[in-house]
C-alpha cells in the first residue's frame, strides 16, 4: 500500500519525505509580468522501508522523483520535510536537519548511472579506490591499504594490475565495476544504485547485475536500486515502489507487484516494457 | 523478378589508421522489400549504426566504403548518396533535439522540407505540413510552436513527420526511442511502424534492445564486431536463435515474465573486441561457450541465415 509498511528489521526507514523545487521566473521577470512564485513538488510525502540485506527498487519514468529520493537518502540533497533513519539512527529529521555523522556516511555509498562522469579521469584506479579508505581513516598502514585495494579489485572481477591504470583505459562495464569497488571501499552496509546499468550493453548489464547480487549475498549489503526498467527491477528487487510525479502510487513485494499490479500506472509501465517470448531464454 | 527496394551486397567499411586499416564492416549483405521493417541489433561497436551511415553516405572521414554495392530500386547509390538522402531515404536519430532547428518553428521546418523535396507552393506545403502533424498525433494548432515547447516524445514525432514529409521509400531510424521513457517509446515505435506500413515505406530500425526488435520488426539482422552473424524473420529468430551470440544476447536480456530476484542472468563473458584487436577466425570465438578448434582459425561462411561453424558441421554430417 502507498503508505509503506514499517518493518521491525528495517535497515532504512524513509517517512513522509517531501522535496520542493522553486521553479519561479527570475525576480525581475516576476516583477514585470506580475507572475507569482511557482513550486515544483519533486517528491511528495514518500514513505518506505528497506529490510536489512534486501533490495528495494524505486521504479518510474523521468521526472518521477526517483533520483531526488536517492540523493536525499545519501545526503546530497536536503529534504523539506520527513525523516530518514538508518539502522535505527536518524540521518535527517525536520528538527535536527541533516545529521553530520562520519560513521553514518561511511555506511552509505552510491553507484551512479554514468561510469564516464563519475570517475576522476586524472586519478589512477588505485588512488580512486584508496580515497574513501583515506577519507574515513580506515587503514593506517600503507601496505595494508594496498592489499585492501587489491582485494576490492578482486571482488569486482578486475585484476590487481588494474590499480595502475586510468579510467579511460577501461570499457563502460569495467568502469562501472570500478565505481562499485569504490563504493565498497568504505565497508558500507547500504548502497544506492542509481540506474547503474542503463548506460551499458545488455551482456555487460547482465555481468554487473549478477555482480551486485553476488556482493549483496557475500557482504550482506542492503540496496536501494533506482531504475526505469521493469525487467531489470524484477531481477534485482525484493520489494518495489512505483513512483509517478513524486508520489508512490504502489508498493509491494516484487512477486505480487509484478504478477498482479493494482495501480493503472504500474500496469501501463509493464505493458510498455518490450518483451519477447524467446525459445533461448533458458540459455 | 523485380529487384528488392534496397540491396546491400558485400558492404565493407574501413577506417585507415597510420599503421593499419581498421575493418569496421566486413562484407555485410542484406535486402529489404517495400513496407518491410528490418531491425539491426547488436551491442556498441557491432557496426549497426555504421551500416546505416554507410547507406546514407554519412560515414565520418576517414571512414570509407572499400567494397560492395548498395542499390535502391536497382540504382546504385553508394558514392552518390547525396542524391537520395532526405528525399528517397529519410533519417531519424536518437536525440530529437539535435535533429531539429531550435530557432525555427516546426511548421517552417516542415514547409521547407516539403517545398525542397516535393516542389509544392507555399500554401499547399503548409496544408501538407498540417496533415503530417495530424498523422503523427500532434495538434495542428501547434504548427507555429518551436521545438523546445514540445516534450521529448512529441519532438520525436515531429522528427518522424519531417522524415516522412518527402515521402521517402526507406527510413533509417537509429535508436529512435533510446532517449525516451518506456511508455513513450512504445507509442513512438507503434506510430513509426504504422505510418511506414501505410505508405509502403521500408524501415531499417537500429537498436540494442532485443525487446524492441521482437515487438517492432518483421526481419532481424544480428551484427557482431562488423560482421553479420544471423538474419531471419524476427519471429523465427526470437523463437529459435541459432548463433551463440544471438542466444547470449537474448538470454542476457531480462525478461519480465521469466525472471525473479533469484535469477542469475546468463551472461556473455568478456566484451566486444576493439577494431584494432579483432580475433582471428570467428570474431565471437573468445566469448563463445560452444567454441571449436575451427572457430579459432577461420570465420564461418554466412550460409542459410547464420555464420557459425556449428551449423556448417551439421550440414556436412547431414550431407
Amino acid at each position: 500500500m502507498p503508505g509503506g509498511v514499517m518493518m521491525d528489521n528495517a535497515y532504512l526507514q524513509v517517512s513522509g519525505v517531501s522535496r520542493h523545487f522553486d521553479i519561479s521566473d527570475p525576480f525581475l521577470a516576476r516583477l514585470l509580468t506580475g507572475g507569482a512564485r511557482r513550486q515544483l513538488t519533486a517528491v511528495d510525502n514518500v514513505s518506505f522501508s528497506i529490510a536489512r540485506g534486501q533490495t528495494y527498487a524505486l521504479v518510474g519514468e523521468s521526472g518521477s522523483g526517483k533520483s531526488t529520493i536517492a540523493r536525499m537518502i545519501v545526503g546530497l540533497e536536503r529534504p523539506d520535510s520527513g525523516t530518514i533513519r538508518f539502522d535505527g539512527r536518524t540521518a535527517f529529521d525536520e528538527r535536527q536537519g541533516q545529521v553530520q555523522d562520519n560513521s553514518l556516511r561511511q555506511k552509505l555509498q552510491m553507484v551512479f548511472q554514468s561510469p564516464y562522469s563519475s570517475l576522476n579521469p586524472r586519478w589512477r584506479v588505485g588512488d580512486i579506490l584508496m580515497e574513501p579508505i583515506r577519507a574515513f581513516d580506515l587503514i593506517a598502514d600503507p601496505e595494508a591499504r594496498r592489499r585492501r585495494v587489491h582485494e576490492l579489485l578482486d571482488q569486482v572481477g578486475l585484476s590487481t594490475q588494474d590499480a595502475q591504470r586510468y579510467p579511460h583505459e577501461f570499457s563502460g562495464g569495467q568502469r562501472q565495476r570500478i565505481s562499485i569497488a569504490r563504493a565498497l571501499a568504505s565497508n558500507p552496509q547500504f548502497i544506492v544504485c542509481d540506474e547503474p546499468t542503463s548506460a551499458l550493453d545488455v551482456s555487460v548489464q547482465a555481468q554487473v547485475l549478477n555482480l551486485l547480487k553476488q556482493l549483496q549475498r557475500d557482504l550482506q549489503l542492503t540496496y536501494l536500486f533506482i531504475s526505469h526498467d521493469m525487467a531489470v527491477v524484477r531481477v534485482m528487487a525484493h520489494r518495489i515502489g512505483v513512483l509517478k510525479n513524486g508520489r508512490l502510487v504502489e508498493e509491494n513485494a516484487a512477486g505480487p507487484l509484478i504478477e498482479s499490479p493494482q495501480d493503472p500506472y504500474t500496469r501501463m509501465l509493464m505493458e510498455s516494457t518490450p518483451r519477447f517470448a524467446g525459445g533461448a531464454a533458458s540459455g | 523478378m523485380t529487384a528488392p527496394l534496397l540491396e546491400v551486397s558485400d558492404l565493407s567499411v574501413e577506417f585507415p589508421q597510420r599503421r593499419q586499416r581498421l575493418q569496421a564492416l566486413d562484407r555485410i549483405s542484406f535486402t529489404l522489400e517495400a513496407g518491410e521493417v528490418l531491425g539491426f541489433v547488436g551491442e556498441s561497436g557491432a557496426g549497426k549504426s555504421l551500416t546505416g551511415a554507410a547507406i546514407m553516405g554519412l560515414l565520418e572521414p576517414p571512414g570509407r566504403i572499400t567494397g560492395g554495392r548498395i542499390t535502391l530500386q536497382g540504382q546504385r547509390i553508394d558514392g552518390q548518396a547525396e542524391s537520395v538522402r532526405g528525399r528517397r531515404i529519410g533519417m531519424i536519430f536518437q536525440d530529437p533535439l539535435t535533429s531539429l532547428n531550435p530557432l525555427r518553428t516546426v511548421g517552417d521546418q516542415l514547409v521547407e522540407t516539403i517545398q525542397l523535396h516535393l516542389g509544392m507552393d507555399a500554401g499547399a506545403a503548409a496544408q501538407r505540413a498540417g496533415e503530417l502533424l495530424d498523422e503523427v498525433g500532434i495538434d495542428r494548432g501547434r504548427i507555429g510552436a518551436y521545438p523546445h515547447e514540445f516534450s521529448g516524445g512529441m519532438r520525436q514525432r515531429i522528427v518522424i513527420a519531417l522524415a516522412l514529409a518527402p515521402e521517402p521509400e526507406l527510413i533509417i531510424a537509429d535508436e529512435p526511442t533510446t532517449a525516451l521513457d518506456v511508455s513513450i517509446q512504445a507509442q513512438v515505435l507503434a506510430l513509426l511502424r504504422r505510418l511506414c506500413k501505410e505508405r509502403g515505406a521500408a524501415v531499417i530500425l537500429i537498436t540494442h534492445d532485443m525487446g524492441v526488435i521482437a515487438e517492432t520488426t518483421d526481419r532481424v539482422a544480428v551484427l557482431y564486431a562488423g560482421r553479420l552473424v544471423e538474419t531471419g524473420r524476427t519471429a523465427e529468430v526470437i523463437a529459435a536463435p541459432r548463433h551463440p551470440y544471438t542466444k547470449g544476447l537474448m538470454a542476457a536480456t531480462p525478461n519480465l515474465d521469466l525472471v525473479s530476484v533469484d535469477t542469475v542472468l546468463p551472461q556473455i563473458p568478456g566484451s566486444m573486441p576493439s577494431l584494432a584487436a579483432l580475433p582471428l577466425g570467428c570474431r565471437f570465438h573468445p566469448r563463445c561457450g560452444d567454441v571449436m578448434p575451427v572457430c579459432r582459425r577461420t570465420a564461418a561462411p554466412f550460409i542459410d541465415g547464420v555464420a557459425c561453424h556449428l551449423y556448417g558441421a551439421q550440414t556436412q554430417e547431414a550431407g
